[in-house]
């Protein structure tokens, strides 16, 4: 492997980036709020425990509500404060859910009184990944899937390869990017606690070039740190963060369908998790707040931001100087990626990389027509489908037929609806058929189970 | 020439028997037999192989039914007549089963229940408002109204109303359990129509925050639990529950506190074409007066 020429997948787009507008800022802390709405269930995975009760006071820091099972984190009191209920919430995926609902003590400096727990190098690999769970750690890059899940490497699974995902492919956020610039020490130090356990033979560190300030300083940091790392930089291309184009661009193995990247072992994880597992190790610190890019151009002051977790969006947009009167729409994430929000109703939660403000130039609304078959798509799938002949099959509900055409490999980064001429709404149509199969195969089960 | 002629007729005219022999024993050796009564039992079966009674189609089912391995009310779509011409054909019980029907379990349309933000998505369909945050309805839980249930109904049971809600047409729907699996917010069940007293509303919220968002939604106040017999109807996740097992306790007695009338009674209910034009959910209808005297006795 060679870090001259630079690393990428067959396939992909290029959408244009807008992280001028972020990148340069360093990531300020946002004063905390009034109150903080804690969604029990704001991981993937099996919704957490509430361990308090109404009036209850709580410490910053302190875990508010167990793991709900193993696939399941703990959560934290973001602020020093009283429990004023427990109560069901608007989430930014559209559902209501339980949340914990905090009024910030007006009174507390808020200052962090925490011990670490034992060092992680006396523990086995069983204590640290239950520390791992206690600390709430989750994937920040936005699936918010628990971390101490991810590295239980199970029997019969080598892992070769450890990748800290740095490319931050999608456009405008620049959250990852200030993390690594600003906290590069973290994320060695993450780094060398994870290859403790994991001991890879490799360690990647895959970094967008559009990104050589983090280049730089990982480059030099990991070489000073003697772990067997290296900061490889990857073309700018739409959608390189993303684990399976990830491998495939490094290690130039591909993830077979329906199989994970310890299938062809390599364990993938995004930067910023492994810098808050450095503070978790070493202060004690659980994952209580993150590093949010607000930006868009419906933003008055695009920044990048220290969020406690649970902060409401609008709070956040507020401190940014709020929105423009020419807002269009608001994503939480990317824009190829995010979640459409339909009010700023909902907090910043764990998985929440970026709030993003745009104007009615940058939304794409075009009037849909029928398909020319100019196989666009075809070109810019990275999973190399055929998304044209999965739409035409959506249109007509053979889903069944979708599933013989691997619509369960589109992990729906959007690039096919992004370059489709004819403003076919591509993408919804596919997690429309993932929604309806998922149900199907659940109902069948249940059928076979109870014969 | 001639000779020619009739060697070849003679020689096909001999082919042709002995092909037939071997055909006519071959089917005699090698028949399979077939209960005769099963193409009978499939002619009288509806033919919509729609899959309800959980068979692949009304072939495979009849075979079951000949077979005595199956109930004649798994088929939910024969009409009763059809059901009683087969069950005397085969000597069986027709099961007296009660008549099945799918009950929407919201009555907040258009004017009941509001939109913050327009959706201006391609796909028109209520799974595809759905894939999107939820859909833009305040009601997290309310009916979308694209009417996905409708397109699903292959028995043109449902129709759409001016206020955006589907209405199901009792005497057509034949409980296929289609538009129950379609609908994104599960608003669809399957009900015998003799279960008068139903919630229209599905909303876990309570109070004046379920009241913002919907008009007619069930505020979880708990007055029709209070007032029927105890045991009834219990308050569960801010919803009335009933208790289906003692339906015939059930009276209109639940609906009359009801400050939004979320909880209803289904005794008068309107003529389909009624409900479709009057846009009006079925639980709004008027339900009449009722003689107090009885229900209190």
């Amino acid at each position: 492997m060679t870090t001259s020429a630079t690393l990428s997948f067959s396939h992909g787009v290029h959408p244009e980036y807008f992280k001028h507008l972020t990148d340069a800022k360093p990531i300020e802390q946002m004063p905390f709020a009034e109150t903080y709405v804690l969604p029990l269930g704001q991981h993937t995975g099996a919704p957490s425990k509430a361990l308090v009760r109404k009036g209850q006071e709580v410490r910053r820091g302190q875990m508010i509500a167990e793991p709900g099972g193993f696939v399941s984190v703990a959560l934290h009191a973001p602020v020093d404060g009283t429990v004023t209920g427990i109560e069901l919430v608007e989430m930014p995926n559209g559902k209501m859910g339980p949340a914990i609902l905090l009024r910030t003590d007006p009174y507390s400096t808020q200052q962090l009184n925490l011990t670490p727990p034992t060092p992680p190098e006396e523990m086995d690999l069983k204590t640290f990944l239950i520390s791992i769970q206690s600390s709430g750690l989750v994937g920040l890059g936005g699936a918010a899937f628990p971390a101490h899940v991810k590295f239980s490497i199970p029997e019969g699974k080598t892992c070769r390869y450890l990748m800290l995902n740095g490319a931050e492919c999608e456009p405008f956020l620049t959250s990852d990017h200030r993390t690594m610039v600003e906290h590069p020490d973290a994320i060695v130090d993450g780094t060398a606690i994870l290859q403790h356990f994991i001991r890879a033979e490799k360690i990647f560190i895959g970094i967008e070039e559009n990104k050589p300030d983090a280049i730089a300083i990982l480059t030099e940091k990991f070489n000073r740190s003697g772990l067997p790392a290296e900061v490889v930089p990857l073309k700018v291309k739409y959608p390189q963060g993303a684990e399976k184009m990830l491998i495939t661009s490094i290690i130039q193995r591909e993830v077979p369908s329906g199989k994970l990247p310890l299938d062809v072992e390599t364990l993938v994880s995004n930067i910023s998790s492994i810098a808050a597992m450095s503070y978790w190790f070493r202060q004690g610190i659980p994952l209580i707040e993150r590093v949010v890019t607000v930006t868009g151009t419906a933003i008055h002051r695009p920044s990048n931001l220290l969020v406690p977790i649970g902060t409401s969006m609008q709070e956040v947009v507020n401190y940014c100087g709020g929105l423009t009167n020419e807002v269009s729409r608001i994503l939480l994430g990317g824009p190829m990626m995010g979640m459409v929000q339909k009010s700023l109703n909902s907090p910043v939660l764990k998985g929440t990389s970026g709030i993003l403000a745009l104007t009615s130039r940058e939304v794409k609304d075009l009037e849909e027509y029928e398909c020319i078959r100019c196989g666009k798509c075809v070109d810019a799938c990275p999973m190399h489908l055929n998304p044209s002949l999965l739409g035409l099959l959506a249109k007509n509900g053979l889903w069944e037929e979708m599933q013989d055409n691997y619509v369960f490999d589109c992990f729906e980064c959007g690039s096919c609806s992004f370059v489709c001429p004819s403003g076919i709404p591509l993408v919804q149509s596919f997690r429309v058929a993932k929604g309806l199969l998922r149900e199907q195969q659940a109902r069948e089960k249940a059928k076979a189970t109870a014969v | 020439m001639f000779g020619e002629v009739t060697i070849s007729i003679l020689l096909l005219t001999g082919l042709g028997l002995l092909f037939a022999t071997i055909l006519a024993i071959a089917y005699k050796k090698m028949k399979v037999y077939e209960d005769p009564r099963i193409d009978r039992v499939e002619s009288m079966l509806p033919g919509a192989n729609c899959g309800a009674c959980g068979m692949p189609g009304c072939r495979a089912f009849a075979e079951k039914l000949v077979g005595m391995e199956m109930n004649l009310v798994k088929c939910t779509v024969s009409s009763p007549s059809s059901v009683e011409k087969i069950a005397t054909f085969l000597g069986i019980d027709a099961g007296g089963g009660e008549k099945v029907v799918a009950r929407l379990l919201c009555a907040g349309g258009t004017k009941e229940s509001s939109r913050q933000v327009a959706y201006s998505g391609h796909l028109n369909t209520c799974r595809g408002e759905a894939a999107i945050a939820g859909g833009t309805k305040d009601c997290n839980w309310g009916c979308l109204g694209w009417g996905d249930c409708a397109d699903a109904c292959d028995f043109d049971a449902i129709h759409m109303n001016a206020n955006g809600l589907p209405v199901v047409d009792i005497d057509k729907c034949v409980a296929c359990n289609d538009c129950v699996e379609i609908c994104p917010k599960g608003l669809f069940t399957l009900m015998p129509t003799t279960q008068k007293l139903i919630v229209q509303c599905k909303s876990l919220l309570a109070g004046e925050e379920a009241l913002a968002r919907c008009s007619v939604a069930c505020n979880a106040c708990g007055r029709c639990a209070a007032d029927s017999i105890p045991g009834l109807i219990e308050m569960s996740n801010n919803l009335p529950v009933i208790h289906y097992e003692m339906n015939e306790l059930t009276s209109p007695v639940a609906t009359v506190r009801c400050p939004t009338g979320a909880i209803v009674w289904l005794e008068h209910e309107k003529q389909f074409e009624d409900q479709v034009t009057s846009g009006l959910a079925v639980g709004q209808v008027d339900t009449g007066e009722f003689d107090e005297d009885i229900y209190y006795q």
